[in-house]
């Protein structure tokens, strides 16, 4: 029957047909998926078992797991991902503070409160590329305006092995905070206010009623933005490659890209990915459990 | 407990004014009802009582104590929401327990199970202790809000309209459960309602709200029987009283010339016989008598079936008259009819300020 229009339907009044909208819509979604999504994955996991070597024109030669064996061996790699894993640390939680603490002082009425929310979400708007450069102009040591405003002569910030990584994870911070407090205030604006005015007739103080109300119901689209937030955060590549280049900024994503494209080990590379892949799933769906959690509270 | 005391209540929002001038005294016990139409300033009056809004003048006084500037916490009443207003993500037992657990008082662990249980126990809700809110009905939900109210012993008792979202049935359940409460606690409470069966049924006193001002203040019997104004007498009573015009003169009101006269020589009217000029008539549906010797005549418009009684709609002229009679009574429509009036029970009005004059002060 597909084709025809059942006279009444939803299709007919909108003026396109089942067909009509598999043909225009759903198939080339499929297509696209599959061509550049599924295929590379596929590819790439056949690759993950060879020695193949991009730049050079030999075939590839079926090894095994000696990849991944050799990639789980190498300490540098798990240098790299517990350097990842500070990263996300540091810049999650930071965005979480900053994000649902303006998020808390934005849910009131304040004068102006759409354009200033508005401001607060331009940096979200920006690209990484031109954020990270911006970035490395703030924090230049001899001319910067953060050494400037601060007071601090000739620090180093991003060729400091030291608060090279934090530095980068404050610029995230700055740029995704937005994200985190437009989403808590999604949240903090469904909660009912007749629940405050209870509590209050309850006689529930400020604490109290922050951890028994406020929180407990923001926590669904908290652990949302969190969730975003700490996959984005763990395959940072950009912001920390434009900014600094040295081992204790080191990201998972960036020695990917250093063995993928400056070392050439295709193969090899395809298996690091695969481990990050499974990694960030694992991660998630820990996140997705405390997730159903929440709801269901 | 507490008596509670307004004195000069004025509220405004923005340019709206919600409450005028507003004066009421709740002795200390007692089931006082506030009824008034909807708009009429019922809510905004219970939100001052707790704290929830501020007014622009005037004092609220708790226990001889002006606690205008108090906060809801330090007011210490308890308010019972229209919409429940539970604690979504809680069980019933953990919204029960909620203001036990408030900072302001420490209760032990054993102190905060027994009073739980003594609550769930008055109100019946034992076996729904460990369920989520989400899955209790509207008469549960409603339990376990007024449950909340009483597990702490609040000063007072505010319910807002409490149970306007149930059933009939359920409604009328939780009234006598309500009464009886208030009885056994012996505390004081202030409802609002706009039913007006709610208000009769339950309060010892009622205060009759219109647009914000307090039009009349008296037992429910004082309130039915000698409403101050025509808002009072129509607002009150099911079906509501029959309001028609006339004009006094030579002893008698007269409202359709010649076939509806009445004199002014019955016990109520006596003392209007001066009087003269234009006025309304006020006689309340049980007070028509059929009487196939009565002096005054019409044609049977309509008959409303009520089980135990019968709403027969009377047709005088253009002018239409509701009476109560007993439900065995055969009715036959277009039909002429004799009745009466009981003369000892007429109310006459003012036509202009609608200020009752036999009854007015």
């Amino acid at each position: 029957m597909i084709g025809r229009l059942e006279p009444g339907s939803i299709a007919a009044k909108r003026g396109m047909s089942d067909l009509a909208i598999r043909n225009l819509f759903i198939i080339p979604t499929i297509i696209f998926l599959i061509v550049f999504n599924i295929f590379p994955l596929i590819y790439s996991l056949g690759y993950s078992f060879t020695d193949f070597r991009a730049s050079m024109n030999a075939p590839a030669n079926f090894i095994g797991l000696q990849n991944y064996r050799e990639l789980l061996a190498d300490e540098y790699i798990w240098i790299n991902f517990a350097t990842t894993a500070k990263y996300v640390l540091v810049s999650v939680g930071g965005q979480v503070v900053v994000g649902f603490g303006a998020a808390l002082l934005l849910n009131r009425e304040i004068p102006a409160k759409g354009l200033v929310t508005t401001l607060l979400l331009l940096p979200m708007m920006m690209s990484m590329a031109v954020v990270g450069l911006f970035w490395k102009l703030l924090y230049s040591p001899s001319w910067g305006i953060i050494n400037y405003a601060l007071g601090l002569e000739d620090f180093e910030w991003l060729s400091n092995p030291e608060v090279a990584l934090y530095a980068v994870a404050l610029t995230d911070i700055w740029m995704w905070s937005p994200f985190v407090m437009l989403l808590c205030l999604a949240g903090l604006s469904a909660i009912p206010k007749h629940l405050y005015e209870a509590a209050a007739i309850d006689r529930a103080g400020r604490w109290y009623t922050f951890t028994r109300i406020t929180l407990p119901l923001v926590t669904p689209l908290l652990l949302i933005a969190i969730i975003f937030r700490t996959m984005e955060a763990f395959k940072t590549f950009d912001l920390a490659f434009i900014m600094t280049s040295m081992e204790s900024t080191e990201l998972i994503a960036i020695r990917l890209y250093k063995m993928a494209f400056q070392e050439w080990q295709t193969g090899k590379s395809c298996a690091l990915a695969y481990i990050v892949l499974i990694m960030v799933l694992a991660i998630t769906n820990i996140y997705v459990k405390y997730l159903n959690k929440a709801k269901e509270r | 407990m507490a008596q509670i005391k307004l004195e000069n209540i004025s509220k405004k929002f923005g340019r709206q004014t919600a409450l005028s001038d507003l004066n009421l005294d709740i002795a200390d016990g007692e089931f006082f009802v506030l009824l008034g139409p909807t708009g009429a300033g019922k809510t905004t009056t219970l939100r001052l009582i707790a704290g929830l809004d501020a007014p622009n003048a005037g004092t609220i006084n708790i226990n001889g104590e002006n606690v205008n500037e108090y906060s809801a916490a330090e007011r210490d009443v308890a308010l019972v929401f229209q919409y429940y207003s539970l604690y979504p993500h809680y069980t019933v037992r953990q919204n029960l327990e909620f203001p036990l657990r408030s900072k302001v008082r420490r209760l032990t662990e054993q102190d905060i199970s027994a009073s739980v249980a003594r609550a769930a126990k008055t109100l019946r809700i034992e076996h729904l202790l460990e369920r989520k809110t989400d899955k209790l009905s509207g008469g549960e939900m409603q339990r376990v809000s007024i449950g909340r109210a009483i597990v702490r012993e609040p000063r007072a008792f505010l319910m807002d309209e409490p149970l306007s979202n149930l059933d009939a049935k359920l409604r009328e359940i939780l009234r006598a459960e309500l009464k009886d409460l208030q009885m056994k606690l012996g505390a004081t409470f202030l409802y609002v309602a706009h039913d007006q069966v709610e208000a009769m049924s339950m309060g010892d006193k009622i205060g009759i709200l219109c647009d914000g001002h307090l039009v009349q203040v008296g037992s429910s019997q004082d309130i039915y029987n000698r409403p101050r104004d025509t808002f009072v007498a129509t607002f009150v009573g099911s079906p509501a009283m029959n309001l028609f015009d006339a004009t006094l003169s030579n002893g008698k009101a007269v409202v359709i010339p010649g076939s509806l006269e009445i004199p002014t020589s019955g016990e109520a009217m006596n003392h209007l016989r001066e009087r003269a000029g234009k006025v309304k008539i006020g006689v309340r549906s049980e007070d028509i008598l059929l009487d196939s010797s009565g002096p005054l005549e019409g044609r049977i418009h309509g008959v409303e079936n009520h089980g135990v009684e019968k709403v027969v709609t009377l047709r005088v002229g253009e002018l239409l008259l509701r009476a109560t009679v007993p439900a065995r009574t055969v009715l036959e429509l277009d039909s002429p009819i004799r009745f009466a009036f009981n003369d000892k029970k007429l109310h006459c009005f003012d036509a202009a300020s609608g200020q009752n004059l036999i009854f007015g002060d």
